[in-house]
């Protein structure tokens, strides 16, 4: 089916093997997405009662979706793209490592002034003004295409006009990584960073479909990002309850649509904005619950949808999902006013998704591993490492910007990186007049976006983890 | 308590141009009452018909300023600009649309209110799609209906639109 807004390329067809069985692909897609497509939805089992899991949030973080690819165990296959003849099997329920030793690894060597951690709209801002102010700048990604989230954000953004307002994420994907393309900016894509040891200066270890890489770095910037939050029902692990970016990745990344109807759990603006983007692909979205006695998102996304005829259901929530190998429904019901289900309202739909627009977690493995000081800030999304203003943390020549620094939007993102990236230059050495400038006027921009009644409980947590920062950064 | 996602009714009555003001001409009818950090109708407008302070403060037409062009419908990222025309017994109503297929001139479609509700079929007098995807149909429906039609949807279709 066309889509309004997006363009598929998915390049060659490839064929690889699963568990005996030929599946036909695209180059461009994942194992995981691939499978999901064939409608193979089981992508492994729980290990103490086999349950089936499937299809999670797409971009790494989860691990639902572990499967032993030519002979190598756990591998994340919605990160791993296909190839011809690739052997891929499930684990049951865990892998077995190899008995042979690995092939020999060529390790890699890279010596940086900049390594940025995260190729999204913050690490790409980032790299982008520490780039221009003339830092030798790493990026390292974990995924096969480059630009974050933003690359499944079909809709255009709010904010001002240099934040590139009214313009769609795709297309600020876009921007960016053509900015970076005429800089000199190393980029390492399928790159997973394993630890950071910092002293004087930054020694990085790098996981590399071509082996292991060593960088170090003067600076590092952390923008990895988010993991999507779970919430406790029965059967929240059956395939076919996934993730709202997981789904984005699946349907706007992929091209693939795994389900003809669906049930949203949060009227958040990703719910909101999901709801709306399910219809556009074409699936019968029967309603959004929430929990809350009102919607947590714009009310201009909430109108969109419900112009389209879907209801959102306030002061609900998913009692359980239903069905044996996969969802076949959902089960809502009411609650009171302290959130307790009010039995004799339960209601089933009967949709093949159930998708968890429930928040986000700050991806802060980096930080912590590396001995970086941090709380957990609700505000901000939960643990996230301490940082002041200029997203400095408390280990030297670290910083951290965009969801990993606190749960917000791609705009802020992108702004926060600008300031860490020309920051970290700066102290380099490197043209500091100039990245003065820089600083200024993201932060400016940031104040200004930050201003309204929607970013208070941001703003809140954000200075509080800047008077902690206070304390802990010297 | 109102409706979510609908705007309460006094609300809407401080949004919507009193009807002198769109008798034989279109003008922006801009659905968005939050404050919201964004200000892409004000700077899209090519006459600065779009009033709006500071960042977050909700936007406002001077509709004796409005020319009825529809820039800022194709560009608001929230989708929350319409046009009305009032024209006697008719009117005209303009809505952004991000569905596939889009509707042709001539064409009947529903009109949909701001829940989804079919009020009415309507027939498709103007569609125009801008370089980033984003079209706006513009359907012919009676004139009571003109400030409560916020949607279309092509009739062989279900939900999908």
């Amino acid at each position: 089916m066309a889509h309004p807004i997006l363009e598929f390329d998915r390049g060659r067809e490839v064929e690889f093997n699963f568990e005996g069985r030929r599946i036909r692909a695209f180059e461009s897609e994942s194992i995981a997405a691939a499978l999901v497509a064939e409608g193979i939805l089981t992508l492994g089992w729980s290990p103490k009662r086999r349950r089936p899991r499937g299809f999670f949030c797409g971009i790494g973080k989860c691990s639902s979706c572990l499967m032993t690819v030519d002979g190598v165990p756990n591998v994340r296959t919605c990160i791993t793209p296909v190839r011809d003849g690739v052997e891929v099997r499930r684990q049951r329920p865990l892998g077995e490592l190899p008995k042979a030793p690995p092939p020999e690894a060529k390790a890699g060597e890279l010596d940086v002034d900049l390594l940025v951690i995260g190729g999204g709209p913050a690490g790409l801002s980032a790299a982008i003004e520490a780039s221009r102010l003339g830092a030798r700048v790493a990026i390292a990604d974990e995924n096969v295409r480059p630009g974050g989230q933003l690359i499944k954000q079909t809709h255009k953004f709010f904010g001002s006009r240099e934040n590139y307002a009214g313009v769609r994420g795709i297309e600020i994907a876009r921007i960016l990584l053509r900015e970076l393309d005429g800089l000199s900016a190393t980029w390492l894509t399928r790159a997973t960073v394993i630890a950071d040891y910092a002293g004087r200066s930054h020694d990085v270890v790098v996981s590399t479909p071509e082996g292991p890489w060593r960088i170090r770095a003067d600076a590092v910037v952390v923008s990895t990002g988010a993991t999507e939050n779970m919430i406790p029902f029965p059967n929240n692990d059956l395939p076919g309850v996934m993730g709202a970016g997981g789904l984005q990745t699946l349907m706007h990344v992929f091209g693939v649509v795994p389900g003809e109807s669906a049930l949203i759990v949060g009227a958040g603006n990703v719910g909101l904005i999901l709801a709306y983007q399910l219809l556009q692909a074409g699936v019968d979205v029967k309603a959004i619950v929430e929990i809350m006695p009102k919607i947590g998102g714009y009310a201009v996304h909430a109108a969109k949808v419900r112009r389209m005829g879907v209801p959102i259901l306030l002061r609900h929530t998913l009692r359980r999902a239903v069905g044996r190998e996969r969802v076949e429904g959902a089960e809502i019901v009411r609650v009171d006013e302290s959130f307790r289900p009010i039995e004799g309202t339960e209601e089933r739909f009967d949709v093949d998704m159930i998708v968890l627009a429930v928040g986000l977690t700050p991806s802060t493995e980096v930080p912590r591993q590396a001995g970086a000081a941090w709380d957990y800030v609700p505000e901000l999304g939960g643990p996230v490492p301490i940082h002041d203003p200029y997203l400095r943390t408390s280990v030297e020549g670290m910083y951290v910007a965009g969801d990993s620094s606190g749960i917000e939007e791609a705009t802020t993102a992108m702004l926060e990186g600008r300031v860490a990236g020309a920051h970290a230059a700066a102290e380099l050495g490197l043209r500091p007049d100039r990245a003065e400038g820089v600083i200024k006027e993201a932060l400016r921009q940031l104040e200004s976006f930050r201003s309204g009644p929607f970013s208070a409980k941001v703003v809140r947590g954000k200075q509080r983890v800047w008077e902690r920062a206070r304390e802990v950064i010297g | 308590m109102s409706e979510p996602g609908v705007i309460p009714e006094d609300v809407l009555a401080e949004l919507l141009p009193p009807d002198e003001k769109a008798e034989g001409r279109a003008v922006a009818v801009i659905e968005c009452h939050e404050e919201i950090p964004c200000d892409t109708c004000r700077w899209v407008c090519p006459v600065k018909a779009v009033i709006k302070p500071a960042i977050t403060t909700p936007p406002r037409c001077d509709w004796d300023a409005c020319i009825g062009c529809g820039t800022c419908v194709l560009a608001c990222p929230g989708l929350a600009i319409f046009m009305v025309k009032l024209d006697g017994e008719w009117a005209e109503v303009s809505v952004p649309y991000e569905f596939l297929p889009v509707p042709k001139r001539g064409e009947v479609v529903w009109a949909l209110d701001r829940v989804g509700r079919r009020v009415a079929t309507a027939e498709v007098v103007r569609a125009v799609t801008s370089k980033d995807r984003t079209s706006m149909v513009t359907i012919r429906v009676p004139r009571g209906l003109a400030h409560s039609v916020r949607a279309i949807l092509p009739p062989e279709e279900g939900t999908e639109g």
